[in-house]
């Protein structure tokens, strides 16, 4: 008679039984519960994300269309963008940092549970406030990037500036929070035996990309602090009647937007090396070399950000010196491309749902990774830049590249995570349906680009003759829409079925696999030792085997981070700072000097609080 | 099962092929979109042109062997779960040097012509040049022709064969200027300046458009090249320089200020036009419902730091409300009438113009050619 | 270095905290960083004044400004702000070791300097509003502001990060065993006074 992975932790679980209900997940602190409240919620921003891009699509389907106000529409595509960078693409992949890098390297937790827990409210909070917006009608509306002059109080009097810059400090904090958590944890919590250069190639780029956050998100945020001061306090930083040089914030802005691009490529490069290795049943092609790529990529991604500019008349020697880096960059991007290949070359390969995705990550990447190196040419640029083609561009980059991945490691994990193994069959599907509307919808944006259209144009005129294309892209996305539909009900279906998934489904090479499906809340019934690279493989080589179905364990005498609702209550401090700060031309000072109060308070209990020591500290001082 | 899936995957893979190939069919013929960046007509947006070239065959042959090469290795190691285990190769330096150098030589290769072309298109040109300053605002697009003394918003006369230095800014924020057929674009700024220039090769009206996201109505800040002969231009500036030169009056009218009555009644209106009763009714109507604050009719000695775009030659211009909207009669009073309806957030108000008073604006403004 | 059955094993034999602030630090110096950038471009942009070494007469009024940095007061605060970097390190010293009274002793002197500066601070602020120099005034104002205004707003959380660790000490939870937390802010206090070694000759010095 079969038991449920589920039946047999509840069996052994005893007094370790983890709690259920509300109240249990307001304060975990368990990484994969937290894991799983990022990939929920991201899930859902991705799909308000998709919806405002089919609503695009709607009005853009016909020419001199009235489907959506011209202040609609630019709400749209900019919530559009910034939902899908900072509350869709970073969200998902910290959902995968959450729950995979602890089990990657053999730890029960990350380094600060309650900071973990923090992020996410902070982040949740923070998309919460983001989109209310559309609630005042006031969503922001001058672009995801925001470019001054435009953001000056006189050219957008309304709110949707502030909705956006509160918006982003809020999600900042978040992402600072998170990149130094996960980096003390990679450094500090790998098991024993686990060298830097034998940690999965998962970890190494989540990690690289812990090290981009916190170097890139400090700039946005004096970017950011700069423009309030111009709007609230009456600076000229970017207003040029008052000496300000509205060029200086697209200098600031793409210090941080270039290497922030970085952040949401690194962590999808990183599933795809765990995904093909394990469908071509043989190692990473190359460790070595997609190490130091990646670092390389993330080194010389601090390097680039003019490029964002080449149309600015910035000069001949600044057009050059970006340039050569921008192609520079092409060079370790090529080299994991290549890798890559060489990791499925001579292998036996799986085709299951994960492999798909990835194999088509690879094949959309190269796309979007060739037109990068046309935009790398200034003069070229000067025709592409702020086209549809370089819509095409990062769309084949950022959903062709990030998104796939990011499917494929939703396909890859999900029995680790959930203990439920998705649909094989819709999961082809959904493929399909995907693939070819991807490609539907963006493929064409090249043509029509260098035909002439620009980019954030609520409509264009007949006679130019865009309509044709635009029809296809609009055809394209609603194939995407149907496709992540299929997906939802994989997912529903799924999820009402037997929770029955292995440990180890697809012959693992990693330790989260060494485990059941999904874990126990201490993960690991020992922590385990180390010898090499792909250490469950090697463990099964020597056992002549697939491993037997482990057993939870009981979880006696293994210490886990109690529960707290203290990152919740600092959280919601931290995010009444500033949404106190937008509405203080209103409430005066008094509602920051609140928010500030309810973060100090939350902060002191939550330093104060008993029962955390023991998980920071070396040579514990004991329980206190 | 393993050869079903091997043709499935076969059968699926050619379909973004094949829309791919369907596309590059439709997108292959440039001559179909007016306002396309891939039929160069002048020196400057050649060099970029060719540079795009060079870079594009560069990335479509590597397209080729890569994908190809993907595609390769998709179908020829696919294996069956009970499979023996492959080869557990980890590297091969060799190969993996091979493969980082050849990319750094093709980007080399790349490289050569892109700074090359990146000199050219930050030179300062030489010879007899035409000088135009362009001014960006929200959203409409003013043209000063300095030599001439003379200014035009929206449609930009230039001679072919002639090279045509722009400098550029802005009023307001940041705007991009870009007429395709003839350079790449050049962000505009307030309080800085920018430059750009070509020579146009032939003749013709050619569409451009602002491509950076300005404000509610940055997708109706359009502009058009008018290229003409060398003599077509000569006159044409010429004739404008006619347009509002101030009569003598009885009492003389300070420096700069549009009288109404002179504009109207110098040399470039017709004859014909002055008699016509619909015009006398405009010309009233154009001062008492305030038009004259934000529109001048004078294009040489045109009070400048106006909000709407001047007017002398409105009447004949191919399109109104900043290159997009065709200068039909109907579609002038319409406009008139209601601008917030075509161009929702323009900065010119509805002036509450009833149908039969903006019959007669329309008259006056079409004689102002 | 006993190992004790529930002691934590970290990688590096580091404290996860301490790794933590020594992190939390290299992003920070990201964010000054870029505020010093962005005084070192906006500063010299200033349309009118007054400015930081220049007399300046407005052409409109006639109103003569004199140049606004005024170094003693400056020069002293900086003074003090690294010696207490040197008493931190005392209390530090005095903490490891268990001595309760050297502790209480430099960690309170530590404090005295810190909330001099952060006074000094005030006062200048408001002395040079009075002279003329506001945010809104130009673009060395604004930048001079801002970037020494989030200086002194890290200063104060030291402060009163420090003054916590003082309360702590008072009530004998500072032993010897929790040197760490006071090491944590030590860390915490040094940079925030490197990174005014960088401001003030910046702002103060380099003409």
């Amino acid at each position: 008679m079969a038991t449920t992975v589920l039946d047999q932790q509840r069996a052994h679980a005893g007094a370790h039984a983890q709690k259920t209900g509300l109240w249990s997940w307001l304060t975990t602190v368990d990484h994969k519960r937290i894991g799983i409240l990022y990939g929920t919620t991201a899930f859902f921003f991705f799909l308000l994300g998709g919806l405002e891009a089919l609503l695009i699509r709607i009005q853009l389907a016909r020419a001199d269309n009235n489907f959506l106000s011209p202040e609609t529409y630019n709400q749209l595509f900019t919530m559009h963008g910034t939902s899908m960078i900072f509350l869709a693409i970073m969200p998902l992949s910290a959902m995968f940092f959450n729950f995979m890098i602890p089990l990657m390297i053999g730890a029960r937790d990350v380094a600060f549970p309650r900071l973990n827990a923090f992020s996410y409210w902070v982040f949740l909070l923070g998309g919460l406030f983001l989109n209310a917006s559309f609630l005042f009608g006031a969503a922001p509306d001058q672009g995801w990037y925001g470019y001054a002059n435009l953001t000056s109080r006189q050219f957008s009097p309304g709110h949707n500036v502030d909705f956006w810059n509160m918006g982003l400090q809020i999600l900042g904090v978040a992402s600072l929070a998170a990149g130094v958590n996960f980096f003390v944890t990679v450094i500090n919590m790998r098991t024993r035996g686990m060298t830097m250069m034998r940690m999965p190639m998962f970890v190494w780029m989540s990690f690289i990309t812990q090290i981009l956050i916190l170097l890139a998100f400090p700039v946005i945020t004096v970017a950011l602090i700069l423009l309030i001061f111009d709007r609230f306090f009456g600076t000229h930083f970017f207003v040029p009647a008052g000496g300000g040089d509205p060029l200086l914030w697209q200098h600031f802005f793409w210090v941080f937007g270039h290497p922030e691009v970085y952040i949401l490529v690194l962590p999808a490069f990183g599933i795809i090396s765990e995904i093909l290795p394990v469908f071509s049943r043989k190692p990473l092609f190359g460790y070595a070399a997609m190490v130091f790529s990646g670092a390389f990529i993330a080194f010389l991604g601090f390097g680039v950000w003019s490029h964002h500019m080449f149309t600015t008349g910035m000069g001949p020697i600044a057009d050059t010196f970006f340039s050569l880096t921008t192609m520079l960059i092409a060079i370790p991007t090529g080299v994991k491309i290549f890798n890559w290949m060489g990791t499925m070359w001579g292998g036996s390969i799986q085709y299951r749902t994960p492999m798909y995705f990835a194999v088509a990550f690879i094949a959309m990447f190269i796309i979007g990774g060739l037109s990068g190196v046309m935009h790398a040419s200034p003069p070229a640029d000067l025709q592409q830049n702020d086209t549809y083609f370089i819509v095409a561009h990062f769309h084949y980059v950022l959903f062709g590249g990030s998104i796939f991945a990011l499917t494929a490691g939703a396909y890859y994990w999900w029995p680790k995570m959930f203990g439920r193994l998705l649909d094989e069959k819709l999961g082809k599907v959904h493929f399909w349906l995907m693939l070819i509307g991807f490609n539907l919808t963006f493929f064409p944006m090249h043509l029509v680009g260098l035909h002439g259209m620009p980019r954030r144009t609520y409509t264009y005129p007949k006679e130019l003759n865009f309509e044709s294309l635009n029809q296809l892209e609009t055809l394209g996305s609603f194939i995407l829409g149907l496709g992540f539909l299929v997906f939802l009900f994989n997912i529903l279906k799924t999820t009402r079925g037997p929770r029955n998934a292995p440990a180890d489904p697809w012959n693992g090479a990693t330790l989260e696999w060494a485990i059941p499906s999904p874990p126990p809340e201490w993960n690991f019934a020992e922590t385990p030792v180390v010898h090499g690279r792909d250490p469950l493989w090697e463990l099964k080589r020597q056992r002549g085997g697939r491993l037997p179905e482990p057993s939870p364990g009981t979880g006696a005498g293994i210490h886990i981070p109690p529960p707290s609702y203290w990152p919740l209550v600092s959280a919601i401090g931290v995010t009444g700072i500033f949404v106190a700060l937008m509405m203080s031309p209103k409430w005066g000072p008094w509602g920051i000097i609140v928010a500030i109060s309810l973060t100090f308070f939350g902060i002191y209990n939550w330093l104060f609080e008993k029962g955390y020591s023991e998980f920071t500290t070396p040579q514990g001082g004991g329980h206190h | 099962m393993h050869s079903r899936n091997a043709a499935a995957r076969l059968r699926a893979e050619l379909v973004p092929c094949l829309c791919l190939l369907v596309l590059a069919v439709a997108g292959c013929s440039p001559e179909r979109y007016p306002q396309t960046a891939l039929l160069p007509l002048s020196d400057f947006a050649r060099i970029g042109d060719h540079v795009q070239d060079q870079t594009f065959y560069w990335a479509l042959g590597v397209f080729v062997l890569v994908e190809g090469a993907l595609l390769y290795a998709i179908f020829r190691f696919r294996g069956r779960p009970d499979d023996p285990e492959p080869r557990q190769i980890h590297g091969n330096t060799l190969v993996e040097i091979i493969w980082t150098v050849i990319p750094a030589l093709i980007l080399a290769a790349i490289a050569v012509p892109t700074v090359k072309g990146i000199f050219q298109v930050n030179g300062t040109p030489e010879g007899n040049l035409l000088e135009v300053e362009v001014v960006g605002h929200q959203w409409w697009w003013e043209f000063r022709y300095p030599q001439y003394g003379i200014v035009t918003a929206n449609e930009l006369v230039i001679p072919a064969g002639r090279t045509v230095h722009f400098k550029e800014n802005s009023v307001d924020v940041i705007h991009s200027w870009w007429p395709p057929r003839f350079a790449g674009k050049r962000d505009v700024f307030p309080g800085r300046e920018t430059r750009i220039w070509f020579k146009a090769d032939s003749t013709g009206l050619y569409p451009g458009q602002c491509a950076e996201f300005c404000g509610i109505q940055h997708a109706r800040m359009a502009f058009h090249v008018r290229s003409e002969t060398p003599e077509a231009f000569e006159a044409w500036a010429a004739h404008m320089q006619t347009l509002g030169a101030p009569k003598p009056a009885a009492a003389p009218a300070p420096a700069g200020t549009d009288s109404l009555r002179t504009a109207s009644s110098g040399a470039n209106v017709q004859q014909e036009s002055q008699a016509d009763p619909l015009f006398a009714q405009g010309e009233t109507l154009f001062r008492n419902k305030g038009c004259i604050g934000c529109h001048s009719l004078q294009a040489k000695g045109a009070p400048t730091a106006l909000i709407g775009p001047n007017l002398a030659n409105v009447g004949s211009r191919a399109y109104i409300a900043a290159g997009w909207l065709k200068n039909t009669d109907e579609n002038l009073e319409a406009w008139i009438q209601n601008p917030q309806a075509l161009k929702k957030g323009v900065l010119m108000p509805n002036l509450g113009v009833k149908p039969d008073e903006a019959k007669a604006l329309r008259a006056y403004l079409r004689a102002h050619k | 270095m006993s190992d004790h059955a529930h002691a934590l094993d970290t990688t590096t034999g580091l404290d996860h905290r301490k790794l933590a602030i020594w992190t939390f630090i290299g992003s920070e110096c990201l964010f000054f960083a870029t505020l010093i950038s962005n005084y070192l471009v906006q500063s010299k942009k200033s349309l009118v004044g007054p400015f930081p070494h220049e007399v300046w007469k407005d052409p409109a009024t006639g109103q003569v400004f004199e140049p606004i940095i005024e170094i003693p007061l400056v020069t002293f605060g900086t003074a003090l702000l690294l010696f207490s970097s040197l008493f931190i390190v005392l209390a530090l010293y005095g903490a490891q070791r268990g001595n309760r009274k050297m502790l209480i002793g430099w960690l309170g002197a530590t404090i005295l300097c810190g909330m001099f500066f952060v006074g000094m601070q005030v006062y200048e602020f408001t002395h040079f509003v009075h002279k003329g120099l506001t945010l809104q005034r130009n673009l060395f104002g604004a930048s001079f502001f801002v970037l020494t205004g989030f200086h002194g707003t890290h200063v104060t959380i030291g402060v009163i990060w420090l003054v916590t660790m003082f309360i702590l000490a008072i009530r004998g939870q500072l032993p010897k065993e929790r040197a760490l937390n006071l090491e944590i802010a030590a860390l915490y206090w040094h940079f925030v006074d490197v990174v005014w070694i960088i401001i003030f000759p910046v702002v103060y010095l380099i003409r």
